[in-house]
């Protein structure tokens, strides 16, 4: 209760809002204001501030749910105020949250009875997941290793290069080395063959991801499976495999129920998945199944009495919002797989009209692949004039954010535009965004080129060549504000600056 | 948009007009280990899981809790419209990106940041003081490392100093990122750690000192000051320059607005990093802290990363990537809307509260308020009676009324005390807390009164043929009369064993206590 209205002229309570004083006062960004205002006032201003962000569902970057339905909006308010962790005061909600992970390990084909309760806890997000299923991984080598008396304080971990971001902070936060497989043109997921090769005894275990960030592929962890258990027979070591089906984990058992990614591979042992990507509920929530017991070792698990039984617990953050978790739960028992699979099915087919639409123009290649996560990856057949982050930017004025990236290495010097069908991307949001599209390129053909002729060719003959489309891009604007010929050492410059922000994984492509 | 509602015609038009409570939906049981294979309409699963949470407890009445349970109508109505935001896209929601990094300059700004004025803070928002915390140690942890490297010495023995009062956080960090816990013990009357003892445990291999502002369990201040000043004594002998984090959780914002005064913070020259939770008494939902650190040095930079957004350079430091964005526009609609005033107000009142109930209790005369008068808004208490299980009954007796008072045994050395813990938060009024003392009362007399519980009686039943009636069957067959075999029942009282529920607290920090 909130008994503080300490305003100070009454009769501001009686004004309009837009005729009050707060909407003359510049906001608060260093220190806390020392009054109180009111409440719609403060509404208002928080409210309108607001506006200028991005629209989310014309977000067509991101994987993450921006629409559900009012129902659970609904339930979700009703929840916010209940902190997740007290499962002593609020026990269905750590109920439904048990019965979200043994749907979820079903699904992915788990070993588990019936009847039996799985190994899995529901997450901030994947990123948190994966932080887990990691720490489980590192806990176990280090056991087996100690056990055998051998050096154990070199972990590491075999990926692709195309792995998102939270890898890259797993690593460096738990002090494990990441091996990444490098991509090449025209292949971006990680080579089973190369990643096994990767694989030594400090491995503490090789991830594969169902559904790649940055083209929606999803990987061969058959193959990875078949390959890596030859070689444990091999050596010994017993590397086990971990799949990050973030976005993929609720695409595959729906579209593709043959595939054999999950548990059915007998190395897999973890699995995470995004509740809030095609889990279908909005940002905060993830899961991560374990196949046993075994897999899980003791001592990370908190035990926490409730209720006089035993809830074992693990997890990095402690309070959170239980909106999230009610939601997954919603959407289970209100879509069913059937409601599942028919919005799944309804995603591809978008993704399909989408691309063919693309295709028509004749301008773009796919990079894409048909299988996979439903989006459309694509880069301009020709990029001399004009690139890919023009386009995107141009897009921006008609309120689309499409993002542009480059991929990781080897493949740098390939630069796509991504689209991310989520369920609420429509028929006729494609169509829209196709001609949009069209203007576009419209619009930057008619432009003046703007990589200017001015650049001595052999100095950009003396530069390493996969920077090279990119210096057009900048050194072209460069020239345009300066009027001068660039040097050799200004473009090194310039093409330092974009190696670093290339090399790390900068870019939060979620 | 969901296209997919297959159902039958039939059953699209009765479902259509029946109320959910006479479909068939409500005879079915709930799917709990696999997904369900069809749809249902929206309004029975919405119906249907709204009525299985009424079983949880009322979040308001979870006198267990510091996190808020109460935010104005119009915060909700701002939280839900960023709740399809995901917070991490900042290129796509500059402006809710704006809005944390205003929240971390005016919070690093209480927290007396030694800045320049209109200087950016380096901090961050997370998911909770759990995570702050892992940050914050991840920091030190790192920092030392690279000194110790620096210096040629070993660097793989890192550890912690701690009270054992410290919240189950700090022993996930220890036991996650591979860091020994050195707790010092709590003894009787001091339930907090003891800045002497801390300082005497700190050796070459100390990542930090860390400090609790707001105990757990009793909601008392760690002296920091005095903390300081020994270690700073301590690292001039020995040139270990040991850094102090102060977890200020529950406290960080309470002490700044009613005992500005308290030299706890950044005003502290060993104090390198703070840890607060916007859901506490920041009084934002659950689901957003905040940790600050003094300066850049304070943060190593292999550990940041960077993101570009906008052609700007964005650094990120946290453990979650995705999560919604709406606490973080709660927290800063709650700075703008309250101001200094505001929470000046709100603690105030908290703690007046907090005094009317401790009075309350002493006028029952069976408590002992372990809680000190400066510190937290909680209150504390355990019984005069040195029976242990009391507080426990009391507990579950307060449950009845739908009150949830949990009840806990200390950490080590003083395992014997149990005591009765209540956090007074922004929306538990006078009304309530008066209200909370009646049911008290009204419990404890319950409790004197069933010493005996449920008696157990036994009954044994003995049935006999007499042999007269076998004489009788033999000589009136033909009349069919229906003979009952005697029965005698014969029943004793036993001696009822008293049925304590025991709550097992096994090695470690288990209960969650908030």
């Amino acid at each position: 209760m909130v008994i503080t209205a300490a305003v100070t002229d009454s009769k501001e309570q009686l004004y309009y809002t837009f005729a009050s004083r707060y909407v003359r006062a510049p906001l608060p960004r260093f220190k806390m204001p020392e009054n109180s205002m009111p409440k719609e006032a403060a509404y208002q201003i928080v409210n309108d501030e607001l506006m200028l962000d991005g629209n989310p569902r014309l977000n067509l970057a991101s994987f993450v749910t921006t629409w559900m339905e009012p129902e659970c909006d609904k339930l979700m308010m009703d929840s916010i105020n209940k902190n997740y962790v007290d499962m002593d005061e609020y026990p269905v909600t750590t109920e439904l949250q048990n019965r979200c992970v043994n749907m979820i390990a079903h699904l992915f084909n788990a070993p588990v009875g019936d009847d039996e309760t799985a190994i899995g806890v529901g997450t901030v997000g994947s990123s948190e997941a994966i932080m887990l299923a990691g720490l489980a991984f590192k806990r176990k080598w280090q056991a087996k290793r100690k056990a055998e008396g051998k050096p154990y304080e070199k972990p590491n971990i075999v990926t692709g290069a195309n792995v998102q971001v939270c890898w890259e902070k797993f690593a460096r936060y738990f002090e494990v080395e990441l091996k990444e497989v490098k991509l090449k043109e025209g292949y971006y997921v990680m080579d089973p063959k190369e990643a096994v090769e990767m694989v030594d005894e400090n491995t503490i275990c090789v991830a594969a991801i169902l559904g790649s960030t940055l083209t929606g592929e999803f990987e061969n962890v058959k193959l990875l499976n078949e390959l890596l258990t030859e070689k444990n027979k091999e050596t010994g070591w017993d590397t086990p495999i971990h799949v990050d089906a973030a976005s993929g984990g609720f695409i595959a058992p729906f579209l593709y129920p043959d595939l054999e990614w999950d548990f059915r591979l007998p190395l897999v042992k973890s699995i995470n998945v995004s509740g809030h990507k095609y889990g279908l509920v909005y940002a905060g929530v993830g899961w991560v199944v374990w196949r046993s017991k075994e897999d899980l070792p003791e001592e990370l698990v908190f035990h926490i009495n409730y209720l006089g039984s035993d809830q074992p617990t693990f997890t990095l953050n402690f309070s959170k919002g239980s909106s999230q978790i009610i939601a997954q739960y919603y959407q289970f028992i209100r879509l069913g797989c059937e409601g599942y699979r028919n919005i799944m099915v309804n995603c591809m087919e978008n993704a399909k009209a989408l691309k063919d639409g693309l295709v028509k123009t004749g301008r773009f290649d796919i990079v894409s692949k048909d299988v996979g996560v439903p989006l459309v990856a694509f880069s301009l057949k020709d990029s001399s004039r004009y690139t890919v982050f023009q386009v995107a930017e141009s897009l921006r004025r008609f309120g689309w954010i499409v993002p542009a990236y480059t991929m990781p290495a080897n493949a740098e010097h390939i630069a796509v535009l991504r689209v991310v069908i989520r369920e609420d991307f429509n028929f006729s949001l494609a169509e829209r965004l196709v001609s949009d599209i069209e203007k576009v390129l419209k619009e930057l053909d008619a432009l003046p080129p703007r990589v200017s002729t001015k650049i001595d060719h052999k100095e950009l003959e003396a530069l390493p060549p996969r920077v090279s489309t990119k210096i057009d891009h900048v050194t072209a604007v460069a020239n345009e504000t300066e009027g001068i010929k660039p040097d050799n050492h200004h473009l090194r410059e310039i093409a330092s600056y974009w190696r670093r922000i290339s090399n790390k994984k900068t870019s939060g492509v979620c | 948009m969901v296209l997919s509602v297959v159902q039958t015609p039939e059953e699209i038009s009765s479902s259509a007009i029946s109320s959910v409570f006479a479909s068939r939906y409500v005879q079915d049981p709930l799917p709990r280990y696999r997904m369900p294979e069809n749809t249902i309409p929206k309004e029975v699963a919405y119906q249907i899981i709204h009525d299985e949470l009424q079983l949880d407890g009322n979040p308001r009445l979870n006198l267990a809790s510091f996190v808020t349970t109460w935010m104005e109508p119009e915060c909700d109505k701002l939280m839900i419209e960023s709740m399809n935001k995901n917070y991490v896209d900042m290129d796509e929601y500059p402006i809710t990106t704006e809005l944390q990094n205003r929240c971390v300059n005016i919070i690093a700004n209480l927290l007396n940041a030694p800045l320049a004025s209109n200087k950016q803070a380096i901090g961050v928002g997370t998911v909770g003081s759990s995570e702050a915390i892992m940050l914050a140690g991840l920091a030190f942890k790192k920092k030392w490392q690279n000194k110790r490297k620096a210096e040629g010495k070993p660097f793989d023995k890192p550890n912690i100093v701690t009270g054992a009062n410290v919240q189950v956080c700090w022993e996930k960090f220890a036991r996650y990122f591979e860091v020994e816990l050195k707790e010092v013990k709590l003894s009787e009357g001091y339930y907090v750690m003891d800045p002497k003892k801390a300082v005497e445990m700190v050796d070459e291999n100390t990542i930090c000192v860390a400090a609790i502002l707001g105990s757990t369990l009793t909601g008392e201040f760690e002296d920091v000051k005095l903390l300081n000043d020994l270690l700073a004594e301590k690292n001039k002998r020995t040139g270990w320059d040991t850094p102090i984090h102060v977890d200020a959780a529950s406290g960080g914002f309470v002490a700044p607005f009613i005992y500005p005064e308290l030299e706890w913070d950044f005003r502290l020259p060993l104090v390198k990093s703070i840890n607060v939770s916007g859901h506490k008494y920041g009084l934002v939902y659950a689901g957003i802290g905040w940790v600050i650190w003094r300066s850049n040095e304070d943060l190593p930079e292999e550990l940041v990363f960077h993101i570009n957004y906008l052609g700007t350079d964005q650094p990120t430091f946290t453990l979650n990537f995705s999560k919604g964005s709406s606490q973080i526009v709660a927290q800063y609609y709650q700075f703008l809307r309250m101001g200094f005033e505001g929470y000046k107000r709100v603690i105030r009142n908290c703690m007046e509260n907090a005094k009317l109930l401790v009075d309350g209790l002493k006028q029952t005369g069976r408590f002992d308020i372990i809680s000190k008068e400066r510190g937290l808004p909680l209150v504390a208490f355990g019984f005069k009676d040195t029976n242990k299980s009391l507080a426990f009954e009391l507990s579950k007796a307060l449950r009845h009324h739908g009150w949830i008072v949990p009840a806990y045994t200390m950490p080590a050395n003083v395992e014997h005390m149990a005591v009765l813990r209540v956090v007074v938060r922004e929306d538990l009024g006078r009304q309530l807390v008066e209200k909370l003392v009646s049911h008290i009362n009204g419990a404890l007399l319950e409790l004197d009164e069933t010493t005996d519980i449920v008696p157990k009686i036994s009954f044994t039943v003995e049935v006999k043929s007499s042999d007269e009636d076998q004489h009788h069957e033999s000589r009136h067959d033909h009349e069919g009369s229906l003979h009952l075999p005697t029965t005698s029942i014969h029943w004793k009282q036993d001696k009822h064993d008293r049925i304590q529920k025991k709550v097992h607290i096994s090695g470690g920090k288990t209960k969650g206590v908030c």
